[in-house]
C-alpha cells in the first residue's frame, strides 16, 4: 500500500472515529440489568436523592469535567428529588475500579435505593440529563 | 494552577496534523525528528513554548475575533508527552530502517493530532483514568 493511500485511510478511520465519538458524548446508557451495588451515602459523599442522584467522576486531566459540574449543579437546584455529587477519581481508586469508571467525566444515575441505573460519558447536553432523569422513576 | 489559552494548543494540533501527515508521506526522518522535538518542548516545558505556540501568538491569535478559552495547562501537556511518546518511537524506527514501527506509531501520533484538531478530542479524559487505574495500588 502506498503511503497516501495509508494517509487517506488513516484520516478518514479517524474521522469515522471522531464522528462517532462526539454523537456518543452524553447519551444516557441504560444497564441492561440493575445489578449493580447498592452506594451509600458515605460512599458517594451525599445524601440520596429521594428519585434519582447523579454521581460524576471527574479527574484532575478533564476540562469537560468542569462543564459537566457546572450543568448538573445547575439543573438540581430546580429539581427537589434529585441529587448531585462530584468525586474526584483520583481520590477514589477503589470505588473508581468497583463501577468500572474508565474516563472522566463520567456520570452514574442511581436510583432511590442507590443503584445504578446508567451511565453517561463526557459533558452531556441539558436535554440528554432530562431525558435521564425522566427514565428514572 | 497555570491557565493557558486553549485555542493555542488546538491550532497547534492543526499544524502537528499537517507535520505528521507529510511524515507519513515521505517517510523522511527529519520531519519526524522535528515533529518529536516540538513534542518535546511542549512536553517538558509546556505547549505555550511550542514553535506553532510561538506562530500562533504572533500570527493567528491577534485576527481572532473569539475570546481566549483559558484551561488548565497540565492537559494539554499530557497531550504533548502522548504525541512525544509516540514521535519518539516513530523517530527510532526510522532511524533504525524499522519501516513498520516508524508507520504505525506515525499513524497513532497523527491520529491524535488530528482528533484534537478537528474534534477537540480530549485524548487526556480518555487516558489519565486508566493509567492512573493500572499505575496505583
Amino acid at each position: 500500500m502506498d503511503s497516501l493511500t495509508q494517509l487517506v485511510l488513516v484520516l478518514l478511520a479517524a474521522t469515522g472515529f471522531g464522528f462517532w465519538f462526539k454523537r456518543s458524548r452524553g447519551e444516557f446508557r441504560r444497564k441492561k440489568t440493575l445489578n449493580g451495588p447498592k452506594l451509600s451515602p458515605a460512599a458517594i459523599g451525599c445524601e440520596l436523592g429521594s428519585r434519582v442522584t447523579m454521581v460524576q467522576f471527574s479527574s484532575a486531566f478533564c476540562s469537560p469535567c468542569r462543564a459537566t459540574q457546572a450543568l448538573l449543579e445547575d439543573m438540581v437546584k430546580t429539581l427537589p428529588d434529585v441529587r448531585y455529587s462530584h468525586i474526584d477519581a483520583e481520590s477514589q481508586l477503589e470505588l473508581v475500579r468497583e463501577l468500572d469508571i474508565r474516563s472522566t467525566p463520567t456520570t452514574l444515575f442511581l436510583n432511590r435505593d442507590g443503584v445504578e441505573v446508567g451511565r453517561a460519558f463526557g459533558t452531556p447536553k441539558r436535554s440528554q440529563v432530562m431525558h435521564a432523569l425522566n427514565a428514572i422513576h | 494552577m497555570i491557565n493557558i489559552d486553549a485555542r493555542g494548543p488546538r491550532f497547534s494540533a492543526v499544524i502537528t496534523t499537517v507535520v505528521l501527515a507529510i511524515a507519513l508521506l515521505t517517510s523522511n526522518i527529519w520531519v519526524i525528528a522535528f515533529q518529536t522535538a516540538v513534542f518535546a518542548i511542549g512536553a517538558l516545558r509546556g505547549p505555550q513554548f511550542t514553535p506553532y505556540a510561538f506562530i500562533f501568538k504572533k500570527v493567528v491569535k491577534p485576527r481572532l475575533k473569539s475570546d481566549p478559552v483559558l484551561e488548565d495547562v497540565r492537559p494539554l501537556r499530557f497531550a504533548q508527552t502522548v504525541g512525544l511518546g509516540f514521535a519518539l518511537v516513530a523517530t527510532i524506527g526510522a532511524a533504525s530502517g524499522a519501516t513498520g514501527v516508524f508507520t504505525v506509531a506515525t499513524a497513532f501520533a497523527l491520529v491524535a493530532a488530528f482528533l484534537n484538531a478537528a474534534f477537540n478530542f480530549c485524548l487526556g479524559c480518555q487516558m489519565y483514568l486508566l493509567l492512573v487505574r493500572a499505575t496505583s495500588k
